[in-house]
Formats: structure tokens, C-alpha cells, sequence
């Protein structure tokens, strides 16, 4: 297989390039401007559309009339970028409309810094816009999967007419990692049921108004049979060292690479550690944690590089049945193996 | 003899026959109010559609306003979307589709206001679109409230003793700013106050939507237009109106028509074809080399930072070894201190190149260190774990290493770039001793990979870094075995 040492912002381009992605629009912020680089540079050697739009208002726009219009359509940015598209977003939740968003985390609140933080957990995961919607959320913590999950991310949309977000952070977006890289996809799902293309037989309404009450209700029912379903079906997680693990940390991107290397150290020092890493974070893996409870786990650590968002979702998992506890970095921090272990030792005893 | 026609009324085909969108009963007549503008401009529209034989080939977005149902009627693609947000909007709808007609129809809070920048945006760009600007002066769909292009002294609901300039600054003239811009075809103002200048307006709508068919590009058409309901007055007061007091503010004018001389857009077609995206994403070329691993290396894990001056070669010393490290099969990865320290200042990556799968890509505590000056060896030295390695750059580092717990490898890294006449090639003269301290790299693999790590670049740079490497590694063999 052929393969490339890349940055993740760069594997997630070409992983939309593979899955038949036909436009970008995007605003350049740090650190996730190499995404708009790599689309300036990529997009048009293959007679595709990249536009810097004028603003992150107007690019998420750009990708809702694309999306209306049948295309595989991206758009990237970081925290502060994300704020100000969740109108659109909101707007493409609401008329089914699929769409990708990478979002390359990095530290807040307000213009805080371009060191890596996951504190946008709770505007992405919660569906940050206004009204009743979630999104997909793929949290890769590898270039390869920058550019696996960026073209899971398109097939997603594509079969549950929803906006996806690719939710990583600053370390996964900048890092360079051999990518191996897969193979195109030959065929791309039929829209014309509602799709518009400027033709007599598509002829379509791509809207979001429900005047009527109990009309805007059904839909609202409607949408929360559909993100029922995504909850039953798309859950995706990472499970390492858990077999015979007394205490289970769970992280997902960044952090849950420093718990790889924590647990490395750990059983060095003869302490069974495991980590549990959500793959999705919407779906939220709710059933594999809530069964950690039954286990006769020594503890649940939690490692964010938030204030407690993700802990808050593990909690609500776990159902009072266990508590997990918390070790968390924030400002543009990382948290380092050891500094891991060490909190593993004295929260535990071991 | 001449025989007499008959008359047959009926709505353009640009509209739907039965306005099946529209709740309630009433689905044979707009939710407008009486002496509302947008019927007018609607049938003007509907009808140039019919006349063009564009009807199905058009693409509206409904703005929000009172238009906000404009996709009540005309039977074409629609799309209702965010306030303002119509030309980005029908920007991407544009390039989605460029054999469409696509039109942006907008009130004046909607393109004036919250959508000010972007109109102005998607003129600058010259969209293939057309921009119906329904200007009456006060926001109609909210009860009335004051407009970018609400008169001075005017009274509205948010301007209860009459538009202040001194607060609220003027009635904005938005095609006197479309006409700044270079890239729009056609911009024009009428008015909807007469038959007369109903005619002029009709004539400007089927220019526009021809623009549009004839992809010459972005076209804007600011059309003033009663509000009855919203200004509290009677259909043909409000006619007067326009005449009296906007025409004086916002006079009629053809601005710019450029179009005959335009050339049609082109836009390319996207290459979806698998063998062709694997063709032009370069898959034949890419890395595919398995060169054998030393087993008898000095380290058989690295974890490494290279740090030093922004400009000495930092980055691209660490890009390089993780391209290596790749050639020969190894689990690698790379990290930069990115951001504002890049520029200037001091810069250092990690570098991790070992069998296992790699956790953690910062080298919190690293076993290798390449320090090329000095600010680099005080931070860098500290963090190394014990019986780790130093490589540090004599030419630039006047101080002895101060811990006596690791091996030290003192180089002139750039003495010996310099003496090869290029102070840039510091990054393979580290290279180079990378592999001869680890015992991780073969020199020989490195030369053949040169074309590759140089890709693009001219035959005699390739030759001058392969140099580079061969001094680094031959400097450590000579002076530390």
C-alpha cells in the first residue's frame, strides 16, 4: 500500500480527496490552517472547487449550498471558527443536509491560544447551534486516521443526511505520521431523491421553516428517531490492555495517545491499567462504560484536556454505579505519561 | 386581415401552478401583503424565467424577510437559507452547478446589514449569480423596525423620533458600493413606483437572469419597492413615497453594463475517476522501500528533540530522519513546536522512530537530543532520561553540557555545513550523525533516498546534501569510536 509521512490536517485532505469530496470552503485559522492549504493545493489539480471564503459565517454557508446540492463538501477550522458556524450548522441539522467539519481544537475560552485543548467537546458533541440536533463526531488520534475517519466521516453523512465533525486537536492535526494510504472510492451514494441540480427533475426544497407547530414537533421526533438509530448502530470505540486491566482510563485523541504511553510505563511498574478510548463521541460509547461498572474495577480515570466535559458524558454513562475520576490539562497543556501514572498511583493506591 | 388574438391569463410557468408549500387554504395567492413590491418583482421574474426557457435550470435562495417564502412560488430549485447568508449560499450553489441560473434574492436587512459583507464578497468574486435587492427601506417581516436603507428622519419602530444620522448613522447606497468593485457585470437601480419604471425594471430583471444563463457573471439589481405594512400607509401614498423621498436618496441608474464585452465563466469539471485521483495524488511514486533494520544498533527506540535557531534546519532535520525511519519500517512520528515561536525565536520538534506503536508523539522525556544552540542545550539537556544522548552543536555553543549522566556528543554541526558552503545544509549534516551515533541508519540507504527527500529539487542541491549526510556521519566515526 502505498504510503506518506504526513500531517494529520494533510491526511484528512487527502481522505477527502479519496471519498470524493468536490469542495472546500474555509476560513484559515491556526492550527488547522494547513487544511486549507493542502485543499488550495490539492483540490484544484483535480478540477475541484476550494474557496477561502471571506469569513467562517460564510463557509459554513458555502457548505450548506453544496451540500443542497448533492456534493461531498468540507470545510475545517478550530474552536473560535466553530463558535461562529453553528448557525449554519444548525441550519444543516435541520434540513438533512450531509457535510463534514474538521475542527482542529485548540486552547479557549475567547481568543485563548493555538496550543492543543479538547474544550470544544461540549459545542460540538452537545450541538453547539440553536434547537434540537446532534452530529456525528469521529475523534481520530492518528494521521491514518485523520484520513480513515475524514472518509468515514463522508459515508456517515451520506447515510444519515448529517452534518459529521472530524474532532481532534491541535498535537493530532500538526503530528507527522506515515499514512498509509487507501484506495478511492469508486461510487457515490444517489441524492437525486432530494438533491438540487439545476435541473427539470430536481426541482427541489432544501428549507428548515416549519410554520405549523406540531408540524416543526414531527420533525423534531423525526430527527431523534434518526439519531436513535446512529446511537443503536454507529458507536466506535478503542479498547487497549483491558483484558485484564483493574483501572480503566478513558481519553480519546491526543490523550488517548499519552495513555497508550502511560499504560506502557504502568505495567512496567506491574499496575494493570487499560484505557477505553470513544472512537465516536457522538454516538457516545454509553453501553461499553456503563459495563465497566460491573467489572470490580480499583477506578475510572477519565484524561481530557477540557474542564470536565468528557468526564461529565462518562458520569452520566456510568449512572452512579462507579465515579470516574479526573486528570485533566488544559491552556494548551498536554498531559505526560508520567504525570498519568503518578495521579494512577496516588488515586488508587497502587 | 388581421385576426384577433385572444387573451389568455394565466400565471408564468415560473411559478407553481398550486403553491403547495404555502400552509393554510389560500394556496392561489402570495402570503404578500396588498401593494407589496415583491409580487411585482416576483412576476417579472417568473415570466423572464418562462421567456428564457430557464425555468428549470434555475436555482433561487430565499433569504430571510419577508421573501423568506419566495419558494412558496417559483417553481425551480430552492433553497431557504440563514439571514444574510444568501450569496455565500448561492456561491457554492454556483460552482455545484455552473450550467444553473442562480438567484440571490434579498431584502435590505438581509444584504444591507447582517448579510453586508456577504454581498460584497461574492461580488468581489465575480459569482455567476444574480442579486435581486428588494430595497423598501424598513424591515418588513419583523413588524417594521429600521433598515441599513431607512431614510434620515424616518420613522420605524426602533427609530420611534426618526432615523438620527448622528446615531444611526445614513441610509447605505448599496449599488454606489457594488460599483466600486471591478469583478460585477451589471448594476442597476430601478424603482416599482410606475408603470413607466416598471417596464425599466422588467427589462433589468430579463438582462440579468440572461447574465446569469450566459455565465457573464455576477450581476446586482437593487430594486426600490413599497411596504405598505410597513410604513403605515396606503398603496398609492406608498407609491408616491418612493418617488418623493428614496429616488432623491437612492437615484435610478444603470451603474456599470459590461456584460456584452464578458466572457462566459468556465468552471472545471471535478476528476472523480478512481485510477485518475490515485494517478494525480502521486500512489506509484509514494515511499514503498523496506531496508533492512540494524539489530546491532546503539538505540533501538528513539525518542528524540531537535532544537535550536528558527532557520538552522530544526524541522526539516526532524521531517527527514521520520521519512528515514519510515524507509526502514519503523512505527514514526513527528511534532513541531508550532505557532508564533516558528518565526524567529527558537524552534524544536519531536521525532519518535521505534518498533512499537507509538503513544505519546512529544518527547516529554527524550532519549536523544540535538541541541544547535545554546538556549537549546539549557532547556533540552535537563529533560533527557538518564544515560541518554546529546548531540550538541559546538559552533554555536560555547558551554560544556553540565550533566554527567549522559553521552555527549560534541559536533561543529555548522562548521562543517559552512565548510560545504551552505550553512543550510545543517539539517543532513545532523542526519548524517544521527546515523552514526544510533547505528539506526545506514548511510548508503540515506544517499538513496536523497531523491526522494529532495523531491523536486536540482540535482546539484541533492548532491550537496548527500555530502552532508556522509560528513555528519563520518565526523561521528572519526572523532567518537
Amino acid at each position: 500500500m502505498p504510503r506518506k509521512l504526513m500531517k494529520g490536517n494533510h491526511a484528512a485532505v487527502y481522505g477527502a480527496i479519496l471519498a470524493g469530496c468536490k469542495a472546500y470552503y474555509g476560513y484559515p485559522i491556526t492550527p488547522a490552517s494547513e487544511i486549507a492549504e493542502s485543499a488550495s493545493a490539492l483540490f484544484p489539480k483535480f478540477g475541484r472547487t476550494f474557496l477561502q471564503a471571506e469569513s467562517e459565517v460564510a463557509a459554513i454557508n458555502m457548505v450548506y449550498g453544496a451540500a443542497g446540492c448533492g456534493q461531498r463538501v468540507l470545510t475545517g477550522s478550530s474552536g473560535p471558527g466553530i463558535s461562529l458556524k453553528q448557525e449554519g450548522l444548525s441550519y444543516c441539522a435541520a434540513s438533512a443536509l450531509p457535510c463534514v467539519v474538521i475542527d482542529i481544537m485548540r486552547g479557549g475560552p475567547g481568543l485563548g491560544n493555538i496550543g492543543p485543548e479538547q474544550s470544544d467537546y461540549n459545542q460540538v458533541i452537545k450541538g453547539g447551534g440553536h434547537g434540537n440536533y446532534k452530529v456525528i463526531v469521529l475523534a481520530p488520534n492518528s494521521a491514518q486516521e485523520m484520513c480513515d475517519l475524514t472518509m468515514l466521516a463522508f459515508e456517515l453523512a451520506d447515510k444519515y443526511r448529517n452534518p459529521v465533525f472530524v474532532l481532534t486537536d491541535g498535537v493530532i492535526g500538526q503530528m507527522m505520521e506515515v499514512v498509509e494510504l487507501p484506495e478511492p472510492v469508486t461510487e457515490l451514494p444517489d441524492k437525486s431523491e432530494w438533491a438540487i441540480y439545476g435541473t427539470a427533475d430536481s426541482r427541489h426544497l432544501i428549507n428548515s421553516i416549519y410554520l405549523d407547530h406540531d408540524d416543526l414537533e414531527q420533525w423534531n421526533r423525526e430527527l431523534m428517531k434518526k439519531y436513535a438509530i446512529i446511537q443503536k448502530n454507529e458507536v466506535r470505540v478503542e479498547e487497549y490492555r483491558m483484558d485484564d486491566a483493574e483501572i480503566v482510563a478513558i481519553g480519546y485523541g491526543s490523550s488517548s495517545r499519552v495513555l497508550r504511553s502511560a499504560i506502557g510505563i504502568a505495567r512496567e511498574r506491574g499496575i494493570k491499567l487499560g484505557m477505553l478510548r470513544p472512537i465516536t463521541l457522538f454516538p457516545f460509547p454509553v453501553d461499553e462504560i456503563a459495563e465497566l461498572a460491573d467489572r470490580g474495577l480499583k477506578g475510572i480515570l477519565t484524561v481530557e484536556m477540557s474542564d470536565g466535559q468528557l468526564v461529565d458524558d462518562v458520569n452520566l454513562a456510568l449512572s452512579g454505579k462507579m465515579i470516574s475520576d479526573l486528570h485533566n490539562r488544559m491552556g494548551g497543556n498536554v498531559p505526560t505519561a508520567l504525570e498519568i501514572c503518578e495521579k494512577v498511583s496516588e488515586l488508587y493506591g497502587v | 386581415m388581421i385576426m384577433a388574438q385572444k387573451t389568455v391569463l394565466r400565471k408564468p410557468k415560473g411559478f407553481i401552478d398550486v403553491y403547495r408549500h404555502k400552509p393554510g387554504a389560500e394556496k392561489d395567492r402570495t402570503h404578500y401583503c396588498p401593494g407589496c413590491g415583491h409580487g411585482i418583482i416576483h412576476k417579472l421574474i417568473a415570466e423572464a424565467l418562462e421567456d428564457f426557457d430557464i425555468v428549470e435550470k434555475t436555482i433561487i435562495i430565499s433569504p430571510v424577510g419577508c421573501s423568506v417564502f419566495a419558494y412558496y412560488y417559483f417553481h425551480t430549485g430552492n433553497l431557504q437559507v440563514p439571514h444574510g447568508r444568501a450569496p455565500a449560499v448561492a456561491t457554492s450553489v454556483s460552482r455545484a452547478n455552473p450550467d444553473s441560473v442562480v438567484i440571490s434574492y434579498q431584502g435590505d436587512g438581509d444584504l444591507a446589514a447582517i448579510g453586508g459583507n456577504n454581498i460584497l464578497q461574492a461580488a468581489n468574486r465575480g459569482e455567476n449569480m444574480v442579486v435581486f435587492f428588494v430595497n423598501n427601506a424598513i424591515y418588513g417581516m419583523t413588524g417594521g423596525q429600521m433598515a441599513p436603507t431607512t431614510l434620515e428622519g424616518q420613522i420605524t419602530t426602533t427609530t420611534p423620533y426618526g432615523r438620527n444620522v448622528k446615531t444611526d448613522g445614513y441610509p447605505i447606497q448599496v449599488c454606489e458600493i457594488i460599483n466600486q468593485l471591478t469583478a460585477p457585470v451589471y448594476v442597476v437601480r430601478t424603482s416599482l413606483h410606475d408603470m413607466p419604471n416598471i417596464r425599466k425594471t422588467r427589462a433589468a430583471v430579463r438582462k440579468a437572469v440572461l447574465n446569469a444563463r450566459d455565465k457573464k457573471g455576477f450581476s446586482f439589481v437593487e430594486i426600490l419597492s413599497m411596504c405598505p405594512s410597513g410604513w403605515k400607509m396606503d398603496s398609492v401614498p406608498a407609491q408616491n413615497w418612493i418617488k418623493e423621498n428614496m429616488i432623491p436618496r437612492f437615484p435610478l441608474d444603470t451603474f456599470r453594463d459590461i456584460s456584452e464585452d464578458t466572457p462566459a465563466i468556465e468552471r472545471p469539471v471535478p476528476v472523480m475517476d478512481p485510477d485518475e485521483v490515485k494517478k494525480i495524488l502521486g500512489y506509484s511514486v509514494l515511499s514503498d522501500s523496506n531496508f533492512e533494520k540494524n539489530p546491532d544498533a546503539a538505540l533501538e527506540k528513539v525518542a528524540l528533540r531537535v532544537a535550536g535557531f528558527g532557520g538552522q534546519g530544526i524541522m526539516s532535520a526532524g521531517i527527514a530522519l521520520a521519512n528515514v525511519g519510515m524507509e526502514y519500517g519503523y512505527n514514526v512520528s513527528w511534532l513541531p513546536s508550532y505557532g508564533p515561536e516558528m518565526r524567529g525565536g527558537t524552534a524544536n520538534c519531536s521525532v519518535k522512530i521505534q518498533e512499537d506503536t507509538i503513544g505519546a508523539s512529544e518527547c516529554t522525556e527524550p532519549n536523544l537530543v540535538i541541541a544547535m544552540n545554546q538556549p537549546s542545550l539549557e532547556k533540552f539537556e535537563k529533560i533527557l532520561v538518564p544515560e541518554g544522548t546529546l548531540i550538541y552543536n559546538t559552533t554555536l555553543i560555547n558551554i560544556e553540557p553540565s550533566r554527567g549522566d549522559i553521552k555527549v556528543y560534541p559536533i561543529p554541526i555548522t562548521g562543517i555545513a559552512d565548510e560545504l558552503g551552505d550553512t543550510r545544509v545543517q539539517s543532513m549534516v545532523n542526519v548524517g550523525a544521527f546515523a552514526a551515533v544510533t547505528g539506526m541508519f545506514d548511510p548508503g540507504e540515506i544517499e538513496n533516498l536523497m531523491s526522494f527527500l529532495f523531491k523536486g529539487k536540482p540535482e546539484s542541491v541533492i548532491k550537496l546534501n548527500e555530502k552532508a549526510v556522509r560528513k555528519g556521519y563520518e565526523y561521528v566515526k572519526e572523532n567518537f569510536s
